[in-house]
């Protein structure tokens, strides 16, 4: 029982399940199935996107273009859709996943290539990522009335009485599951967070490693490209501007450790749940959106000091860098 | 009668041959500097006016400021990713004092005391709880930007005071400003700071090696908090400038400014693992991201479309000496 306890994700766990009791305690309807299915499909996004996040920090790194790569990868898969109505979705999602790794490819290569620091190279990237945007749009936005309705619609259709969106978070959950479980590439990606050098030692190759961890996180943005943009029906160069820090935030609350190493798949998606909770509790128990800012950061600060306990060193810098 | 021996002269620095300052990374950024301003001043003919490079200034001197005191907290080790957040919590305490009939003075001391509040709580979560500085400047950056977004919502702080607008319109002397004035100042200081001062000397020695800091007796906890300070001190005075530019105060203030600051701070130099950088380059790096921006503005460059060109400067500047080093090796 004791060693069931020492998993943090039971306690997030809990913490939700106490957030989510205590807004039904006022507002009943809250904890209602249907309306928590809602509470998921609408936290889907972001789940997807702290999965993604997550591979890429469990091996000491971090991926702030994300957002930018979302928001250049809608655009496109916008675009394309407004000219050529007649792509079916199936091949948009295929080539929203294809320019989304092209994207992490690129932070991967100059990570693992010239071993410049992750936070650099995508501090660069995000905003190159979101100028491409405006250069490929001309700063136009590509409006409803532009997309097909399939293009919109995908996404909602329902399937055994969940949405589409809700069943790819699914999916995507499921596929890191298998990934950092039962996969000789998950077990990598957690030794190099541990102990880089060691990793060297045992025969992982570091670099290649991180490359692909980027091209994962790339693929997981482009894909989340597509979703958002069919989801709130505008294609524009401000699209989830500023959001990489919420996906870190998710990552952070369901404690995955920023020095690498420590996290898991349960975590990521709770993370990213506990978000999803409050943003959608807040209009039901009346407080302003503006509140919103202010709570989360709250809880990120909350987050970090649980996390901390019994995982303090001496000697930490921005992010610790793995030797390769 | 024992012979002592002659002291042992140490010298304070090694004697660096010419060849390495040709190479060194500032005179890298001197070479750009200068390609930029060739290249600006034939693009438009406006360039070159004292006006035009006047207005140039205002866009880096506020994030300079900041710069220079996030090149010193880099240096150490932390990061500090609030600074725009404590800009906007600053300058939306500024206005709340404007609507209660505050003065000039009144709101000048807000605005720091604000910032340099919010860095010495950065620092205490860092330094007394032990906690990773990234994590909790991602989370002070909501909380100080939502407490700013819960007091003001959509609504937006007017009405400063006449004499208040000097500090962020006003001009010392001919076209020079009072905010590029201060930004040389602080250069000036913050450079005296970290290269000739112990202090300096000790932030560069936790940047390398924290423990072997730490068992040298330096208080490694105590000069990081001070660092905290002095990046809160900075925002809080560079939300005076912008508040005193814009005459306004919206919680969207100065959003996404961190970024351009820690793009700043890399590209003068600072190395992001910690232990190395100088201040010199800080200052370079803010007059090119100024260049670049001004001079894609004369010719009618879109903002978003300027950024693409800092963030190659940023990526090319950073690995062009790799690049270099690798071809040279002959790999």
């Amino acid at each position: 029982m004791t060693a069931f306890l020492k998993y943090r994700e039971i306690w997030l766990l809990a913490a939700i399940a106490v957030l989510i009791g205590l807004i039904s305690m006022r507002f009943p309807a809250f904890a209602d199935p249907g309306n928590l299915r809602q509470v998921f499909n609408d936290t889907s996004i972001l789940m997807i996107l702290a999965l993604g996040q997550m591979v890429v920090i469990l091996t000491r790194s971090i991926d702030l273009s994300m957002a930018s790569n979302l928001c250049f990868t809608g655009m496109v898969v916008a675009m394309l859709n407004a000219a050529h109505p007649a792509i079916p979705i199936p091949l948009l999602v295929v080539i929203a996943l294809a320019v989304g790794l092209v994207l992490g490819a690129i932070n991967g290569l100059l990570v693992w290539r010239l071993n410049i620091p992750s936070i650099v190279v995508t501090l660069g990237t995000l905003t190159i990522y979101r100028g491409a945007t405006f250069v490929i749009s001309g700063g136009a936005w590509v409006n409803a009335d532009k997309m097909s309705p399939d293009f919109i619609g995908f996404q909602r259709a329902a399937l055994l009485g969940i949405p589409v969106l809700s069943w790819i978070a699914i999916l995507v959950i499921a596929l890191f599951f298998v990934l950092m479980t039962r996969t000789a590439l998950g077990r990598s990606i957690y030794a190099i967070g541990v102990n880089p050098t060691a990793s060297v030692y045992t025969g992982i190759d570091v670099g290649r490693t991180k490359f692909i961890v980027f091209c994962i996180s790339g693929m997981i943005g482009g894909l989340a490209g597509y979703l958002w943009i069919s989801r709130y029906v505008i294609a524009s160069v401000e699209v989830a501007n500023g959001y990489e820090l919420n996906i870190i935030a998710a990552c952070v609350i369901g404690g995955i450790s920023i020095a690498g190493g420590i996290g898991s798949v349960g975590g990521a998606v709770l993370g990213a749940l506990f978000l999803g909770i409050i943003s959608n509790a807040l209009p039901v128990i009346n407080i302003s959106p503006f509140w919103q800012m202010a709570i989360s950061g709250s809880a990120i600060i909350l987050a970090v000091v649980l996390n901390a306990r019994g995982e303090r060193q001496k000697g930490r810098i921005i992010l610790r860098k793995a030797e390769a | 009668m024992t012979d002592t021996p002659a002291p042992r002269h140490i010298p304070d620095r090694l004697d660096k041959p010419l060849s390495s300052a040709i190479f060194s990374w500032e005179a890298l950024l001197v070479v750009v500097a200068i390609a930029i301003f060739a290249i600006n001043s034939f693009a438009s003919p406006y360039f070159l006016d004292p006006y035009s490079l006047s207005d140039l200034t205002f866009n880096f001197t506020e994030k300079g400021l900041i710069a220079f005191a996030m090149a010193l907290l880099i240096i150490s080790g932390e990061i500090d990713l609030s600074v725009a957040a404590i800009i906007a919590l600053a300058s939306t305490m500024m206005g709340m004092a404007v609507q209660a009939g505050a003065g000039t003075p009144v709101l000048v001391l807000i605005g720091i005391v604000v910032g340099l509040g919010c860095g010495a709580f950065n620092g205490l979560l860092v330094t007394r709880l032990g906690l990773p500085s990234i994590v909790v400047t991602i989370g002070t950056m909501s909380l100080f930007r939502g407490i700013a977004f819960i007091i003001l919502g959509d609504q937006a702080y007017k009405g400063y005071p006449e004499s208040f607008a000097f500090f962020g319109q006003g001009y010392v002397w001919w076209v020079v400003s009072f905010e590029l004035v201060l930004f040389l100042i602080a250069a000036v200081v913050y450079w005296f700071l970290l290269h000739r001062t112990s202090f300096g000397r000790r932030v560069f020695a936790i940047g390398n090696n924290p423990v072997a800091a730490q068992f040298s007796g330096v208080r490694v906890g105590r000069i990081k908090f001070i660092l905290f300070c002095l990046t809160g001190l900075m925002s809080g005075i560079a939300s005076v400038l912008i508040t005193s530019r814009l005459g306004s105060t919206r919680p969207s203030i100065a959003q996404g400014y961190e970024l351009e600051v820690i793009t700043m701070v890399v590209l003068g130099g600072v190395s992001i693992l910690g232990g190395a950088g100088s201040i010199l380059g800080v200052v370079l790096a803010a007059f090119i991201m100024g260049l670049v921006t001004f001079g894609l503005g004369l010719l009618n460059v879109p903002g978003i479309v300027m950024s693409i060109f800092i963030g190659l400067l940023l990526i090319i500047v950073i690995a062009l000496p790799i690049v270099w080093r690798r071809l040279r090796g002959g790999r």
